[in-house]
This record gives C-alpha cells, sequence and structure tokens, in this order.
C-alpha cells in the first residue's frame, strides 16, 4: 500500500472508525462501503466537513449483484469429454418473462452506488451501501444533502426497484407510464414483457406479450488467467513504439 | 370578475422547442411558469441493459447513439472505462486523434447548439450558418470512421483505423459546377489533416459571423439576457457540470483538472461566465468553439509530424490486422477468439469521465471478469440539468422557458439513454 492510500485510509477509517470500510481504489477514485444505517450522517459529514468537502453528486446508480461471477460457458475444467461446448443456464438476456430464474438467496443483492466529487481537493469518491433487505431494499434518500440525488434516485427506483426512504416524490422516471417491474434487475428478461403498438381497428395503442426470442449472440465467459498482466502489455506498447521510431527514423534519412 | 385560476399545460413531447421527445407539465398562472415538471423517458431504450448481454466492444456504437450530438466524446468516455480497467494505455498518436476528434465532436454539437437555438428564439439565419461548418465536421467523420454521425472510431487501445490521405471531393452536378465546384473543393485537395488545418484555420472567422448575427443583437439579448439565472451554488447542488457550472462562474473543466488524452499537452483557455443566465452561456459556448479551433490546429501540427501506430499492438485485446491474420496462424486464432468471444477484463470497477460537450459524460462500469460487463452505468449531463428546470423555469413567462431548455443543450438520447 502506497503512502497516499494508507492516508486516505487513515482519514476515513479515523474518522468513521468501523461504520465504514475501504474498498478498491482505482486511478484516484477511491471506493468506500456505508452501512445503511449510517449512510445519511455519513454523507453528510463527507459534504460538510472540511478534509472530505465532497460538494457534488456526480452520479448515482443502482446496482443488481444476483449473478455476479456467473458465466454460461465453462472454460477452466476440462471435463472427460473435453471443454463444454455448450451454453449453460440462463445468462442476461436468454430468458424471458416466464422462464425468468428463480432470484437466489443472495445477501447484498442491491446496492446503490453514488460518485462524489469535491471541486475543493479535486477528487472523486465512490460510496456504496447495500440495501439490507433483497425483498423490499430500502435506502434512505439523499436528497436532503444534495439535490441533484433527486433524479438519479427516482431512476434507481425505477430500474432497480430500490426504495428510498424520504425521497419528496419517488415516481418512476425512464419507463412507460403504468409500467409493472424493475427492467434493471437482473432477472428482468432483456425481451421485456409487454410490447407496445397502435391497432388500427381498435383505434388505440394496444399492450400484448411480447413475441420475439430471446437472442443472445455472445456466452458469457470469465477467464482469470495471467494474459492481461499489465506489464506485458507495456513491453508490447514500448516494442511497438520503438520499432516506429526506428522506421521514422529511417524514413527521414532517406528524404535527406 | 371571472375567477382566475393556475391551469396546467402539456409542453411537448412533440413540440418543435422540446428538443427531441421533451414532455413537460407546465402549471400556470397566466403566463408564468408556477412548476415545472420534465417527463422523460420517451427515448428510453435500456442501452445499460442491453451492454450487460454483449461483449465489450459491441457497445461502443450503442455510445454514438446515447448523445447523438457528441458522438465520439461518449465513446472516448466509455473506451476509457475499459482501458482503466484493463490497465492499458493507447499510444500517443491515437491519443492526439482522439483529442482532435473530440473537440471536432465539441464544435459540431455547439454549432448544432447555436444553430437550434436560434431558431428557438426566433434568429433562422444562423441556423443556416452553423449548418454550413457543421457539414464540413461531418464529412470528416465520415472520412475517418465511413459514417456521417454514428462513427463507431474510438476502441480499447487507440482508435479504429489512422487518418486517411485523402477526403473526397464533392463531384459535379447540375447545380455544383465549375467555378462553385472548384472553390469547395479547394481545401479538399491534400490529406485529410490539411482539410482539418484549412477548416480550423477558417474557423475564427466563421464564428464572427455568427457572434455578428447574435451578440448584439438587440431582440437575442432580450430574449437571453436575465432569463433562467443559476447561481453557483445551486449549480454545484444540482449536479451541473460543463457550460452549465461555467456560465455561472465555477472555473471547472475536466480537461484542465482531470485531463485525459492529450489535454495536458495542448494549450487552451477555460471560459467562464459571470452572470449564470442563457446570454452567459451562450457567450460562453461560442469561446469553446474558439478555443476547440485552437486545439485543433495544435492536434493537426503534431500529428502531421508524428506518424505512428494508432492501436496497440496487443491481441489479447485488439484484432489483429486483416494482413496479419492472412499471414500468420496465431493471427488468425486471435482473431477469431476475439470476434466470436471477445477479451475478458479484469474483475473491478471504474468511472472513466470525460468533458463532453454538454457536461461531464461519465462512464461507470463493473466488471466480474467476464468478456462482457457486468454493469455499465453513464452518466449523462443532461439528466442532472434537466432535473433542475423547475426551479430555473419557476416564475418565467412561457416563452422563457424555450430559452431555458435550449441553453440546457439536451439531447433526450442521452437523458433517456
Amino acid at each position: 500500500m502506497s503512502d497516499k492510500a494508507k492516508a486516505i485510509a487513515e482519514l476515513f477509517n479515523g474518522r468513521f472508525g468501523d461504520r465504514v470500510s475501504l474498498g478498491a481504489s482505482i486511478k484516484g477514485i477511491q471506493t468506500i462501503e456505508v452501512d445503511v444505517d449510517a449512510w445519511l450522517e455519513v454523507c453528510r459529514a463527507l459534504r460538510d466537513e472540511e478534509e472530505f468537502c465532497y460538494e457534488q453528486l456526480t452520479d448515482l446508480c443502482g446496482v443488481d449483484y444476483l449473478s455476479y461471477g456467473q458465466s454460461e460457458w465453462d472454460t477452466t475444467d476440462a471435463s472427460t469429454e473435453g471443454f463444454g461446448r455448450g451454453v449453460e443456464g440462463l445468462g442476461p438476456g436468454r430468458f424471458d418473462w416466464a422462464d425468468r430464474p428463480e432470484a437466489e438467496d443472495v445477501k447484498q443483492r442491491f446496492g446503490v452506488v453514488v460518485h462524489l466529487l469535491s471541486f475543493k481537493h479535486n477528487r472523486r469518491l465512490r460510496v456504496r451501501c447495500y440495501a439490507p433487505d433483497e425483498g423490499m431494499p430500502i435506502v434512505p434518500s439523499l436528497v436532503e444533502i444534495w439535490s441533484s440525488a433527486n433524479w438519479y434516485e427516482r431512476e434507481a427506483f425505477d430500474l432497480f426497484g430500490v426504495v428510498f426512504e424520504g425521497h419528496p416524490d419517488l415516481r418512476r422516471i425512464l419507463t412507460d407510464y403504468g409500467f409493472t417491474g424493475h427492467p434493471f434487475r437482473k432477472d428482468f428478461p432483456l425481451i421485456g414483457n409487454v410490447a407496445v403498438r397502435y391497432d388500427s381497428q381498435k383505434k388505440r395503442v394496444v399492450y400484448e406479450p411480447v413475441e420475439i426470442e430471446p437472442r443472445v449472440g455472445v456466452p458469457r465467459v470469465l477467464r482469470n488467467d495471467s494474459r492481461y498482466n499489465t506489464d506485458e502489455f507495456d513491453q508490447a506498447a514500448d516494442a511497438a513504439a520503438e520499432e516506429v521510431a526506428a522506421q521514422n527514423t529511417v524514413a527521414g534519412e532517406q528524404e535527406n | 370578475m371571472a375567477e382566475i385560476r393556475n391551469y396546467t399545460m402539456n409542453f411537448g413531447p412533440q413540440h418543435p422547442a422540446a428538443h427531441g421527445v421533451l414532455r413537460l407539465i407546465l402549471e400556470m398562472d397566466g403566463e408564468t411558469v408556477v412548476r415545472a415538471d420534465p417527463h422523460v423517458g420517451l427515448l428510453h431504450r435500456a442501452t445499460e441493459k442491453l451492454a450487460e448481454s454483449k461483449p465489450f466492444n459491441q457497445s461502443i456504437g450503442y455510445l454514438d447513439r446515447l448523445d447523438y450530438m457528441s458522438m465520439m466524446c461518449n465513446e472516448h468516455a466509455y473506451v476509457r472505462a475499459i482501458e482503466e480497467l484493463l490497465g492499458i494505455e493507447p499510444p500517443p498518436r491515437a491519443q492526439y486523434i482522439r483529442t482532435m476528434f473530440d473537440e471536432l465532436t465539441r464544435l459540431s454539437n455547439h454549432l448544432l447548439w447555436i444553430a437550434s437555438c436560434g431558431i428557438d428564439l426566433g434568429a433562422m439565419t444562423v441556423f443556416l450558418y452553423a449548418f454550413r461548418e457543421r457539414e464540413m465536421v461531418m464529412d470528416m467523420y465520415e472520412a475517418v470512421s465511413g459514417a456521417r454521425m454514428h462513427a463507431n472510431y474510438y476502441r480499447p487501445g487507440g482508435v479504429y483505423r489512422d487518418l486517411p490521405d485523402k477526403i473526397p471531393p464533392y463531384k459535379e452536378t447540375r447545380w455544383t459546377k465549375g467555378k462553385d465546384l472548384k472553390r469547395r473543393n479547394e481545401w479538399r485537395e491534400g490529406s485529410m489533416l490539411d482539410f482539418i488545418d484549412a477548416f480550423a484555420a477558417d474557423l475564427p472567422g466563421k464564428i464572427d459571423e455568427y457572434e455578428t448575427l447574435l451578440t448584439n443583437n438587440r431582440i437575442w439579448k432580450q430574449r437571453t439576457v436575465g432569463i433562467g439565472v443559476l447561481s453557483p451554488e445551486k449549480a454545484l447542488q444540482m449536479g451541473c457540470s460543463g457550460v452549465m457550472l461555467r456560465g455561472s462562474g465555477v472555473e471547472w473543466d475536466l480537461r484542465k483538472k482531470q485531463p485525459y488524452a492529450m489535454y495536458d499537452q495542448v494549450d487552451f483557455d477555460v471560459p467562464v461566465g459571470v452572470g449564470g443566465d442563457c446570454y452567459d452561456r451562450y457567450l460562453v459556448r461560442v469561446e469553446e468553439m474558439r478555443q476547440s479551433g485552437k486545439i485543433i490546429l495544435q492536434c493537426v501540427d503534431w500529428l502531421r509530424k508524428h506518424p505512428g501506430h494508432v492501436m496497440l499492438k496487443n491481441f489479447k485485446v485488439i484484432p489483429p490486422t486483416r494482413e496479419e491474420m492472412k499471414d500468420d496462424m496465431e493471427a488468425l486464432i486471435h482473431h477469431f477468439k476475439l470476434f466470436t468471444e471477445g477479451y475478458c477484463v479484469p474483475e473491478g470497477e471504474t468511472y472513466a469521465a470525460v468533458e463532453a460537450p454538454k457536461g461531464e459524460f461519465g462512464c461507470y462500469l463493473v466488471s466480474d471478469g467476464a468478456n462482457k460487463p457486468f454493469r455499465a452505468h453513464f452518466r449523462a449531463p443532461g439528466f442532472a440539468h434537466l432535473s433542475g428546470m423547475n426551479e430555473l423555469a419557476r416564475g418565467h413567462m412561457l416563452a422563457d422557458t424555450v430559452a431555458i431548455i435550449s441553453t440546457l443543450d439536451l439531447v433526450f438520447g442521452e437523458i433517456d439513454r
């Protein structure tokens, strides 16, 4: 851990203790996870206190962690018949409304992820909070702290069904009037549930069950091998750059 | 005397000044807006959900269709997010091409903005002028990517291909011939860089023309000065970014504050407004166009001097060229794997933001180690801006809401996603 990361860890743990747990930091954006009970208190401190001073809530979105890390195609364990070649299971987009997978008993299924921006320190922060109850995910609303959370929370409610307690106007925002279900949940089919068209005989818009078939081309595959090692990338890039530089000097000499 | 009551009015979704499919429910007291409730989502296509069922590269094209006025800037945020998760860095030439095309995109966006805002507020001429220049930016898009709008040009690890050696000239038609044809093709005789160079060098004069039409125009000022005033504190609270923030006097530009691509290598200024009204936002956008021209010229200059790769050479992420594929067995295998399966991205999450013409366009990407994103979320600047519509429009006249909607620079592709 670098000094900077250590300083950040101390800053958060020193101020909030075990109500906050530190996550990874990629490209200078630190992730912290906050208990739902401390959600409002921590966020208020993040906005108001001098060492944090996150004046703006840039982004808020819901995440459904159902089926996290699941693949449709076994690539690592060769069985006696060789690699499995068939697509297994009902991955994202492969099911319709009738065969949607049963929501398994997943702990911490719904998360709310907030991206904060401090203009004063020129720093970003990612704050995550898991909704405690999967059946009825409830998270306190941040509208009182950052008013920009208003529409983002409506969006997360609409798409994921996360209920923001204390939100002044929690209506659906992106889906159709009278829509049922929360379309971005992992157990909601990609092809949707109902289709809308204008019926010229009835002279009105009608809703019908969707007729299209789920069609996902590429299977979802997880590969945890070392070939995305960044060092190798850098070496390859350096080699390529040197090659180009060599070519350019040759070309330049020829011109001269 | 008859009793006077508030009444509710429907503005849009098929109103020319609604800039797409905004449905605005306005509660009116006479001609004054008491409450504005925007209804969005009429263009919702679930881009983020679609991205979850496709390999990473196949979603780049969807990004063009979010903010369809600033196509390449959206792509930039997305490919940057993938690059950050993969831990790769594109070669400098690709970075300069991206910088140049981001600025061309900004130009094209602001040109369209000035054109449509002019029309909304009754200035027809500027529309025709701005589209004259915008057409050339479209030609550049087409020359480099093959498509006038939905370019699909950026890739993780660089850009799809290098700049072409020539730009297609206009052909002779019954209406365009002789001297006229020659004039129109004057810039198109050399390489693409020559064309961009000539275009960018000529740009300040063209922007002067728009300014002559608008900046001191009495009607224009009456319609915009003091309308839709946004204080800096409010702008921060509402989640504003880009011109909305700078128009209110907050000096904040991701290109300067959190530089990406080659923005730390080029010289440009960030214009900042004073009053935070519609007129200031107009002035900021016009000045941004001038600065974009300046950046483009610097990029052209660098690109002329430094030929080289525009893509990383790494077959695990970047497909081999056609020639390599036909020549080398291993390249063929990589080609096959990349186009049937794609590449897996290490587990992690990232947020990459770019200064898109409308504000901060961000991409929050969660990967669980698969060849498809686990969750992709796109942070659209217009979404935050429109959410403040009620506060901005309250107390204004009905006709002023048009000016406010216009200077928010809304595009429903990105708001509804």
